[in-house]
C-alpha cells in the first residue's frame, strides 16, 4: 500500500504572530518557518505503518512556492520515499488544495491518505474532510489510533463526547490528532541520505484544477486584549471577591 | 433575503446546546428563515427541542436507520441536498461540525468559513487564525451558498422555550454510503455539568500533580457545581481523560467563571477561555503566564487554598 501524506510549511508555533499594522497580513518576514505540527505527526504515522509493513511507500505532497523543495528535503529526512511538490507562488485555500491532492490521488492511487486535521496557521480544518468527499470515500477526522487489517482501518477519534471509534473501508482519508503518535527526530544520516531522493514537481496550472478563491480576507486584526486583574491574598478574600461579582 | 439552514447536533436522543448558540449566529445576518435540520434514527424528541429555539422557522427531519451515528460521510450528501434553496448552511464548530461542514462545502462544491465569531454581514464574518493570535474578516462570494461553522464560545444560546416551530418530516432520494460504520462512543460518564456549556468551569493542570490529586479538583467544582476541565498538560500526564482537555486542540469554551488550578497557561490553553467571562487564577508561580489573562489571581500552594476555598465557601 501506498500512503499519500500532507505535508505544509507554516510559521512555526514557537513563534509569536504579530499583526500589521496596516491590517494587511501578519509578519512573515524573517520568522521561522517548519512543518505544520500536526503533518509531522501524520507523516510519523505512516512511516510506522511502513515499518510494521502494513505500507510499501510513503509519499510526502507540498503544495508551495519554489524554495519549498527545502522544506520537503525535511519530510524525506524523516524518512518519506520521496514527495510531490505542486509548485504554485499562491496561498492556496483548503478546497483548492483538496483538488489537489485529488488530481494526485488519481494518479498514485494510495490506500490511504494521511493529512493532519488542521494547519495551524488558517486554522481551517478542512482539507481532508473536503478530499474526502471529492474523491467519494471514507473519512476519519481527529485520529488517535490507527489500525489496519483486511482492507479496513479501524480509528479512535477525538471528539467532544470522548473517544469515537469507526471503520471505514479502504482506500480512506484520515486526519491526525495531537495525540497520534510522537514524531521522531530527524537525525543527520538522514538528511544525507535525503538528498538524493527524488522530489517531483508539477506545475500547479498542468493539474487543471479549478483555483477560484471564494474566500477574501479583507482585513487582519490583534485579538482584543483582557485588561490587567487584581491579586488578592487568600482564600477567603477570593471567595469574598467571587460572591460579590454574583459569580457564587 | 438570508435563508439559512441550521444543521443539528445531538448525542444520545438529546439535542447539543451549540446547536442554539448556532442558531444565534444565524439570527445575526437577519434572514427571513431559520430552519433546522436533524438527521437521526429517532428524531421526534431532538426536533421538539430544536423547535423550541427562539428564531427558528420550521425544523426539517430526516429519520434514517443510517443516521443513529452522525457519521460525516452518511450525513455530508443528505444535507447537501436539503440545502437546495437556502443561502447559507451552519454548523456549530464542535468536533461533530468540523467534522461534517467541509464534506459538505466540498459536495457543494463552495468554500468554508471556518470558526465564525461575528456576523459582520450576509457575506462577511470574522473568525480567529493562527490559534486566536490574530482575527481575520472573511468575505465570501454572494454568488455561492455559504457553508460556516460557528464559533460556540462566541456566541450565546438562543432563548428556548417560547417558540413552537412546526416540524416536517422531509423525503430525500439519496443514496447512502456503507463504507464507513460506527463501532463505539467511550465517554466519560458524568453527573457534572457538560464542560462545553457550564456557566462554571474548575480547571486543574499540570501542578495538581496526580490522577488521585485531581481528586480535590473535582471535589471543589462539585461543591460550587462546576464542571471539570483540564490542561494538555494534566491530559497528556494521564490525570484526566482527553475529553476534559480545554484548549486550542481540546474544548473552546465561554463559561461565565473559570478557575485555573496549578495551569502556568500555555498560549494553547489560553485560546481554549479568552472568551470566559471571569477567570481566577491559582498558581504557586507568580510568574506563571495565566495571571496574564486573569481577572483575579491567587499566589500560592493549591493542596492548601482548596481546602481554605472550601471552608471559606462554608
Amino acid at each position: 500500500m501506498k500512503i499519500l501524506v500532507g505535508y505544509k510549511r507554516v510559521v512555526d508555533y514557537n513563534v509569536r504572530i504579530q499583526v500589521k499594522p496596516d491590517g494587511t497580513g501578519v509578519v512573515t518576514d524573517g520568522v521561522k518557518l517548519s512543518a505544520n505540527p500536526f503533518d509531522d505527526i501524520a507523516l510519523e504515522e505512516a512511516l510506522r505503518l511502513r515499518e510494521k509493513g502494513t505500507a510499501e511507500e510513503v509519499v510526502v505532497v507540498g503544495i508551495g512556492p519554489a524554495d519549498l523543495t527545502a522544506h520537503l528535503r525535511n519530510g524525506l529526512a524523516m524518512g518519506a520515499n520521496r514527495a510531490i511538490h505542486v509548485v504554485t507562488p499562491e496561498v492556496i485555500q483548503p478546497l483548492t488544495a483538496a483538488r489537489v491532492f485529488l488530481k494526485l490521488v488519481e494518479r498514485e492511487q494510495p490506500g490511504l491518505v494521511i493529512l493532519g486535521k488542521q494547519a495551524i496557521d488558517d486554522d481551517a480544518n478542512q482539507t481532508g474532510q473536503m478530499l474526502a468527499a471529492l474523491w467519494d470515500r471514507p473519512q476519519a477526522t481527529f485520529a488517535s489510533k490507527i489500525d489496519i487489517a483486511y482492507g479496513k482501518v479501524t480509528v479512535t477519534r477525538e471528539v467532544d463526547a470522548g473517544l469515537e471509534i469507526i471503520e471505514a473501508e479502504l482506500p480512506a482519508v484520515i486526519t491526525s490528532d495531537l495525540r497520534l503518535n510522537e514524531p521522531r527526530f530527524i537525525k543527520l544520516p538522514d538528511i544525507m541520505k535525503a538528498k538524493s531522493k527524488p522530489i517531483d514537481t508539477i506545475e500547479f496550472a498542468s493539474l487543471g484544477v479549478d483555483a477560484h478563491d471564494q474566500l477574501k480576507t479583507t482585513h487582519y486584526t490583534a485579538p482584543a486584549k483582557r485588561s490587567k486583574g487584581v491579586m488578592v491574598k487568600d482564600a477567603a478574600e477570593l471567595i469574598a471577591t467571587l460572591k460579590q461579582k454574583g459569580l457564587l | 433575503m438570508s435563508k439559512i439552514l441550521v444543521i443539528a447536533e445531538h448525542l444520545d436522543g438529546k439535542l447539543n446546546p451549540s446547536t442554539a448558540r448556532a442558531v444565534s449566529a444565524a439570527a445575526a445576518i437577519k434572514p427571513v428563515v431559520i430552519d433546522v435540520l436533524v438527521l437521526s434514527d429517532q428524531v421526534d424528541a431532538i426536533a421538539a427541542e430544536a423547535g423550541k429555539i427562539e428564531g427558528v422557522s420550521r425544523v426539517l427531519t430526516i429519520a434514517r436507520p443510517e443516521n443513529a451515528h452522525l457519521l460525516a460521510a452518511v450525513l455530508a450528501p443528505q444535507i447537501a441536498k436539503a440545502a437546495a434553496g437556502y443561502s447559507h448552511v451552519f454548523t456549530p464548530s464542535t468536533t461533530f461540525g468540523k467534522d461534517v461542514a467541509p464534506r459538505v462545502a466540498a459536495l457543494l462544491g463552495v468554500a468554508q468559513v471556518s470558526d465564525v465569531m461575528s456576523v459582520d454581514g450576509p457575506h462577511t464574518f470574522k473568525r480567529p487564525i493562527y490559534a486566536g493570535n490574530a482575527i481575520i474578516t472573511v468575505e465570501a462570494d454572494p454568488a455561492h451558498a455559504v457553508v460556516a461553522t460557528i464559533r460556540t464560545a462566541s456566541w450565546p444560546a438562543a432563548a428556548s422555550g417560547t417558540n413552537n416551530a412546526p416540524v416536517d418530516a422531509l423525503a430525500l432520494d439519496v443514496a447512502l454510503p456503507t463504507h464507513t460504520r460506527f463501532i463505539e462512543l467511550k465517554q466519560g460518564k458524568s453527573d457534572r455539568p457538560d464542560l462545553q456549556s457550564a456557566d462554571k468551569v474548575v480547571s486543574g493542570g499540570r501542578g495538581v500533580g496526580s490522577k488521585e490529586n485531581f481528586e480535590i479538583v473535582y471535589k471543589f467544582a462539585d461543591k460550587i457545581g462546576a464542571a471539570v476541565g483540564a490542561s494538555r498538560a494534566a491530559v497528556d500526564a494521564g490525570y484526566v481523560p482527553n475529553e476534559l482537555q480545554v484548549g486550542q486542540t481540546g474544548k473552546i469554551i465561554a463559561p461565565e467563571l473559570y478557575i485555573a488550578i496549578g495551569i502556568s497557561g500555555a498560549i494553547q490553553h489560553l485560546t481554549g477561555i479568552k472568551d470566559a467571562g471571569t477567570i481566577v487564577a491559582i498558581n504557586k508561580d507568580a510568574e506563571a503566564p495565566i495571571f496574564e489573562v486573569a481577572d483575579i489571581g491567587l499566589v500560592g500552594d493549591l493542596f492548601k487554598i482548596i481546602p481554605d476555598l472550601e471552608s471559606a465557601l462554608g
